[in-house]
């Protein structure tokens, strides 16, 4: 167990590496550049300016330099925002947007999988028809949409919950965000785990265990579970990607102070430290997801141990 | 000898889309206390089906009708919890593939502790130590090193022989071996037959043996029940149906059986394919097949019904059989 685990912890890197890479470059294609405002600034100032930021030297010493100073766990400046440096602003934002997203990935896996087992063990029975219904909306209406619903619905019509902003961490807050992330999160992994968990359900193995007499809830606490949850857990990575990217937008609707604004208008901006910085710490963060999840499934399933 | 299985115009059928199959009709038959019966057919005779109604295993649109007694007990019909008292502790089966018929995420020693644990109420620490004993008992080396293994971790030969473990350990009044040599080399099945024996008779388990393969009913086997298309159409002692065939797809099988001993140049399987189910032909369901049918077999079903020397077939044909060049 711990050489596969320290297996995966290195095969991280070249990763994590070429992901810095693509980001890196990626974002200088995009035309336009960070100065590039309604008036256009004086040759000299823009010089100066281009010069300041190492924006003058050719592309691939940039990157060096860029790459050289991450190492050292320097995101660099912020080119917009002048006063403050990248790690400034993402200190200011992230842990907000982290914890929503996090919040919303727990719930929505723990809403999902009883949803999703639920659904396999009363296979075209009435609650499994209402919750394929359920998990269908959550799938299909896309999270701004869904958001401004929430909004309207539960925030204006009924008043149940604030519409949107963030009175220093009061939980009303916090529901109809959370809700609308959890939705569609929880529908991908109750379909998974449904037809994961019917199929577990038509093995040979489970037909042994209910040839022993162990009765119904043995046979899934012991027998059903841990198996139908493998191909959930693999799906769980880009899951919390999916979740991460879509507090973005979240954040904006409900008008939130997480980085998803910063983030939104540097990329607009072409602020180019604080889009890369953004998005390589997202990618660490998926990464560190993707391998607990590996961890999790090596536990799941013994034979991945080996090999 | 006493009785452990009486099983009385059993049935089984299938709902399909907007039609019915019926897989096993009016099957009748008893088991007494640590007898083999052989139950033997083609794919489809509906032998598995039948055992698989009696441990409540069916597929959801399957419906098994008629009567399983197990001493004052009727299986056939019972709520699943209450089925769950039975089953594992009194009647218990093995599967044909022990590739997949085992959990592949538990440990062996937790998938049999967990039989005592449930029907003999032992603590897990005891449950894991008989547990041990069993796969001692049935051929397993080094067995506290396999019962922390996980099934993977075992071949083929090695799991079938936790599956009987695992059946056996409550020592049951029957066992169900629904083809448990199948899946295996030729060189495990004869152990694995040797093992069913001894461990049967020490038991006092009553055995039934379903398999299409008539090489594993010679050796082990005290009576057989020969199916077709979803009905017994001969039972009798073993010896009796090996040297004397009364039915002619009995005939057929035997026929189609390589034998050691004989220098056959080739096999004479039975002609044709087993009949659909869906689509029984008229009168008795063997006639396009059969080397001896007459215009009766035609028309009318032959029942299973007594021979002068007491003996069951369903046939109406009384000549003698000779049967293609090697009878």
């Amino acid at each position: 167990m711990v050489g596969y685990v320290t297996r995966r912890v290195l095969s991280a890197i070249p990763i994590a590496l070429i992901a810095v890479t693509a980001c890196f470059f990626i974002l200088r294609l995009a035309p336009g550049g960070p100065f590039d405002g309604e008036r256009a600034l004086p040759p000299t100032t823009l010089a100066n300016l281009r010069a300041h930021y190492n924006l003058d030297l050719p592309l691939i010493q940039q990157y060096f330099i860029y790459v050289g100073r991450l190492l050292q766990g320097d995101f660099g400046p912020s080119m917009v925002y002048n006063d403050f440096t990248v790690a400034q602003m993402l200190w200011i934002g992230l842990p907000f947007t982290l914890m929503l997203g996090f919040s919303a990935f727990i719930i929505g896996t723990i809403v999902g999988l009883v949803a999703g087992a639920l659904s396999a063990v009363n296979q075209n029975k009435w609650p499994d028809y209402v919750l394929v219904f359920l998990v269908m909306i959550g799938l299909v209406v896309p999270n701004f949409l869904m958001a401004a619903i929430m909004q309207l619905v539960f925030g204006v019509y009924l008043d149940w919950f604030p519409a949107g902003g963030w009175q220093n961490g009061s939980l009303a807050h916090l529901v109809l965000p959370i809700t609308v992330l959890v939705l569609p999160h929880a529908g991908r992994t109750a379909r998974l785990m449904r037809g994961s968990m019917i199929e577990v359900l038509g093995t040979n193995y489970v037909r042994t265990a209910k040839s022993k007499g162990l009765g119904q809830r043995l046979i899934l606490a012991r027998h059903a579970i841990k198996p139908a949850l493998l191909p959930v857990v693999s799906y769980l990575g880009p899951g919390l990607s999916y979740l991460l990217t879509g507090s973005l937008v979240v954040e904006q609707v409900f008008a939130l102070p997480g980085i998803g604004k910063y983030f939104i208008s540097a990329a607009l901006n072409r602020d180019y430290g604080l889009v890369l910085g953004t998005t390589i710490l997202y990618m660490f963060i998926i990464l560190a997801v993707n391998l607990l999840v590996d961890v999790i499934y090596a536990w799941l399933d013994p034979k991945v141990r080996y090999s | 000898m006493k009785q452990v299985l009486h099983v009385e115009d059993m049935s089984v059928t299938f709902a399909l889309h907007n039609s019915e199959v019926h897989a096993v009709r009016e099957m009748n038959f008893s088991l007494a206390q640590g007898e083999t019966l052989a139950v033997v057919g083609e794919s489809g005779s509906g032998k598995s089906q039948a055992f698989l109604a009696i441990m409540g295993l069916l597929a959801k649109n399957g419906r098994a009708g008629g009567r399983a007694m197990m001493e004052d007990i009727n299986l056939i019909g019972m709520e699943p919890n209450q089925l769950d008292k039975h089953r594992g502790k009194d009647i218990a089966m093995i599967f044909q593939d022990p590739m997949t018929s085992l959990n592949p995420t538990l440990k062996i020693k937790t998938q049999l502790g967990e039989v005592l644990v449930k029907h003999r109420g032992f603590e897990r620490d005891k449950a894991v130590q008989a547990a041990t004993e069993m796969l001692e008992r049935v051929g397993i080396p080094e067995p506290a090193k396999r019962a922390n293994a996980y099934p993977h971790e075992l071949s083929g030969g090695m799991r079938q022989r936790v599956m009987i473990a695992m059946a056996l350990l409550c020592q049951p009044k029957i066992l169900i071996a629904d083809e448990p040599t199948t899946a295996l080399d030729v060189t495990v099945q004869a152990q694995m037959l040797d093992l069913f024996k001894s461990l049967t008779e020490d038991f006092g388990t009553a055995l039934v043996l379903i398999t299409h393969d008539l090489g594993v009913v010679a050796g082990v086997a005290d009576r057989m029940m020969v199916m077709y298309g979803g009905r017994a159409v001969e039972k009798g002692t073993t010896d009796d149906l090996f040297y004397d065939p009364h039915h002619p797809y009995t005939l057929g099988l035997l026929h189609s059986t390589p034998h050691i001993a004989k220098r056959a140049e080739r096999l004479d399987p039975i002609q044709g394919l087993p009949p659909s189910l869906e689509n029984l032909p008229k009168g008795c369901s063997f006639n396009p097949r059969c080397a001896f049918a007459f215009d009766r077999c035609l028309v009318e079903r032959p029942p299973l019904a007594p021979t002068e020397n007491g003996r069951e077939k369903a046939c109406h044909y009384e000549g003698p059989m000779a049967y293609g060049k090697v009878a």
